[in-house]
């Protein structure tokens, strides 16, 4: 009688575990000591994620929701990449979709010490060491190439090369490393311009106060499309020394930042963090590279 | 009507500040070379009266002739007629941010178009005239109320004018440098300067002036020579005036 | 006694600082000191931008809300036009906020397109900051030529003086002697108030602190702006003392005059 007992016990754990690791159930494969219920989390059971307020495209997508304070577009939608990166690595973790929080957060304020209000910050951040010291980022979750964008027919849309560009004032948006990548690779003889967002940056361009402006190629293409309407992009950079790359900012040291670097592996291990680079950022590959 | 030696003429002068009638009908007539003395109280007018003859307040009714010329008509030109009068406040109203030369030569040069030496020369001529010359690089701070009086004085003959007129020009003053400032005044009027003196300065009012005027609530009420009107008044009021002056132990 | 006390009350703040559990987070994200030193000599130069931003900008404030406090003077009824839009003028550029003066100015002109107006952004900047400033300093004006005692006025009339050489060598002359520390004041406030010209693009100092802070995520060179900014504050404040103290004798007689 025992031993049916025993046998009965251990067949039905086996079938427990076995149920459990199907992945059929209910999320994805879990990832080992990553259970949702384990993670370090501003608030228990939620997922809050931080971005700015607007969240404009290609990175967000979906339009405006009725009666929400996100303007442009809103994350809640899951469309654009980077809302559409936060679901996938928030249902890696075990979250159900609607147990992922947006809170606007000005890009300003994403870095200053003392407890965050968010588990992660998206906003296309790139990693520079001298920011790690005071963030933690992710592993990248997109490889950047810096763009320029001009206006058509004027004579900065003739540069071929990053020398070219020398005699044209340039401008950027303050907070990317776009700023960086001007004074360091192209050293144009006049200081580039800074502007607060990039539609400040885009007006400029139009009333022609400046040539052009860098920004990260979809960005470029976003610009391009919908901002302006006669711009054309100019050409691309490749990265000088490191590949120039996004990642998730989190509060330093916090060690959530290694589950979902284990999550965003298993991204691209199969193929899914591809698949959404090319949902949602297929356009932005076309452009001639500026040497 | 009036005579080719006459200074001064005020005909039918009325004013008011809103609902206040200060001059009620102001009639006098001021000869060449006259030094006519106002008094009255506090309120009487007297100090309306000056600045109306100054063209510093505008007047209601009548009209004011200075040297043949009727100040009040319309078009004139104000700042021509006030060079020819000469003002002297109680408060000296000396400018603080400028010498004492520079306050007296300010008009001379600015106003008149006179060189700024000669308006020097003028006003050290003056200044010297008056005891002060050696104030002449002062600031009005540095000086006492009666030497400021005197400078105001000479700031007022600066533009050399025919007529002067003095509103309560001691009553500012500590007893002890009044009579620095009436003896100009006297000087003044040795000299032959016409003048309308509004004073509470009874004493010296008597010495100097060859018509009083007593002014009560807007009207002349009684004028005459200075005998005549401290020692024999004829209507009550002034009497009831003086009366309370001598009781002052002020006459 | 008093040094006594504030020094101990100094030294408890600090210690308090110190130990307080956030300090080591702040105090690498505030006050790093290789960062302060690496970011400072781009700070100083953008900070020539500043300077010559509110040199230029305080002249032609000075002049400009000069003439508007006068014209606010004008007396009669043939002037009230020219009365009406110094006080329009006034009220308008003191109630909307600088910034969007600024903006408007910056990014709505040029985008007109008109041949002939200028579009540089460091132009029509420093336009709204003289702009908006004027209408402050102006009415500091009038209020300094209002606490002229009127018998100055009526002692300069008396000696033939007209209205316009009576405002020119006594009014005015007092006026703005008895206003150098609140136009001093303004022009300190201005001074600051460079830095939002950064929305329009040009690099000044805040914006190349900004610049710095966003690519390391180190607040120190926010430290070195506003060190730059006090530094300049400092003399210009003891001057304001300097000058107000040497008139003040002056001003004594016409007050006790009048």
């Amino acid at each position: 009688m025992r031993r049916a007992f025993i046998a009965i016990s251990l067949l039905a754990a086996a079938l427990a575990v076995t149920a459990g690791a199907s992945g059929k159930s209910s999320a994805a494969v879990a990832i080992p000591g990553c259970a949702t219920d384990s993670l370090k989390l501003v608030s228990a059971g939620t997922l809050t994620v931080g971005t700015d307020n607007p969240a404009y495209g290609p990175w967000f997508g979906g339009g405006e929701i009725k009666g929400s304070k996100w303007k442009i577009n809103d994350p809640a939608t899951g469309k654009g990449y980077e809302s559409a990166v936060a679901y996938e690595v928030a249902k890696r973790l075990g979250f159900a979709k609607s147990e992922l929080k947006w809170v606007a957060v000005p890009f300003n304020t994403s870095f200053r010490p003392g407890k965050k209000n968010f588990d992660f910050f998206v906003n296309q951040v790139s990693y520079t060491p001298q920011r790690a010291k005071n963030v933690t980022f992710s592993a990248s979750y997109y490889n950047v190439n810096q763009a320029v964008v001009g206006v058509k027919g004027k004579p900065i849309a003739t540069a071929r090369s990053k020398a070219d560009l020398r005699g044209y004032e340039l401008g950027v948006q303050i907070g990317t490393t776009s700023y960086d990548y001007i004074v360091k690779n192209i050293k144009p003889t006049s200081k580039p311009a800074v502007y607060d967002t990039n539609n400040d940056a885009v007006t400029a361009l139009k009333n022609g106060q400046i040539d052009g402006i860098v920004v990260d190629l979809p960005t470029a293409f976003y610009v391009t499309a919908v901002q302006v309407e006669n711009g054309t992009i100019v050409g691309q950079f490749l990265s000088v020394g490191s590949q120039e790359r996004f990642g998730l900012v989190f509060q330093k040291g916090n060690s959530l930042a290694g589950c979902v670097n284990k999550a965003l592996t298993r991204m691209r291990a199969d193929g899914t963090l591809k698949r959404l680079q090319t949902q949602w950022l297929s356009k932005a590959t076309g452009a001639r590279v500026l040497q | 009507m009036s005579t080719t030696s006459e200074a001064l003429l005020l005909e039918g002068v009325r004013k008011s500040f809103g609902k206040l009638e200060v001059l009620r009908g102001i009639d006098l007539a001021v000869a060449e070379h006259e030094v006519v003395c106002l008094i009255g109280a506090s309120g009487s007018g007297k100090s309306t009266l000056l600045r109306c003859v100054n063209l510093l307040e505008s007047i209601d009714e009548g009209r004011i002739v200075v040297e043949g010329e009727e100040i009040t008509a319309r078009g004139v030109d104000v700042n021509r007629i006030r060079r020819r009068i000469g003002i002297v406040f109680q408060s000296f109203n000396l400018f603080p941010h400028m010498s004492v030369l520079r306050n007296i030569t300010l008009a001379p040069v600015k106003a008149l178009g006179v060189s700024r030496a000669q308006a020097q020369h003028d006003a050290e001529e003056l200044l010297e005239r008056f005891g002060l010359l050696d104030k002449r690089d002062e600031y009005p701070d540095r000086l006492s109320g009666g030497q400021q009086q005197r400078v105001a004085i000479v700031r007022a003959l600066a533009t050399k004018p025919g007529l002067m007129l003095f509103d309560e020009v001691t009553s500012a003053l500590d007893p002890e440098l009044i009579a620095e400032v009436l003896n100009v005044i006297r000087e003044l009027a040795a000299g032959g300067m016409t003048m309308v003196i509004a004073t509470h300065e009874m004493g010296f009012a008597r010495d100097i002036a060859s018509r009083v005027c007593f002014l009560d609530a807007g009207v002349i009420l009684e004028e005459g020579p200075p005998e005549e009107i401290f020692t024999a008044p004829r209507q009550p009021r002034t009497q009831q005036f003086l009366q309370r002056i001598v009781e002052a132990g002020r006459l | 006694m008093a040094v006594v006390s504030t020094i101990v009350f100094l030294a408890v703040l600090v210690l308090l600082v110190v130990n307080s559990p956030g300090w080591e987070d702040v105090k690498r994200q505030f006050f790093d000191w290789a960062e302060f030193r690496e970011a400072l000599p781009e700070i100083l130069s953008a900070f020539g931008t500043n300077v010559r931003i509110f040199c230029i900008a305080e002249v032609f404030i000075l002049v400009f809300a000069l003439v508007l406090a006068v014209l606010r003077s004008l007396p009669g009824p043939v002037f009230f036009p020219l009365r009406a839009l110094a006080i329009v003028y006034a009220d308008l550029f003191r109630g909307i906020p600088t910034i969007l003066v600024i903006y408007i100015l910056g990014f709505g002109v040029p985008a007109l397109q008109l041949s002939g107006v200028p579009t540089s952004e460091l132009f029509w900047g420093t336009v709204g900051l003289v702009l908006v400033y004027s209408a402050y300093v102006s009415e500091v004006y009038r209020a300094g030529i209002e606490s002229v005692h009127p018998s100055q006025e009526a002692a300069a009339r008396s000696l033939g003086l007209s209205r316009t050489q009576s405002l020119r060598y006594v009014i005015l002359p007092q006026a703005v002697r008895r206003v150098i520390p609140p136009l001093l004041n303004d022009f300190i406030g201005l001074q600051k108030d460079t830095a939002l010209i950064a929305l329009l693009g040009v690099v000044e100092a805040f914006r190349q602190s900004q610049i710095d802070v966003a690519a390391t995520f180190n607040y120190t060179p926010y430290l070195a702006t506003a060190l730059l900014f006090v530094l300049i504050t400092i003399p210009l404040a003891r001057f304001t003392d300097w000058l107000v103290a040497r008139d003040r004798r002056r001003s004594q007689a016409a007050r006790l005059a009048g």
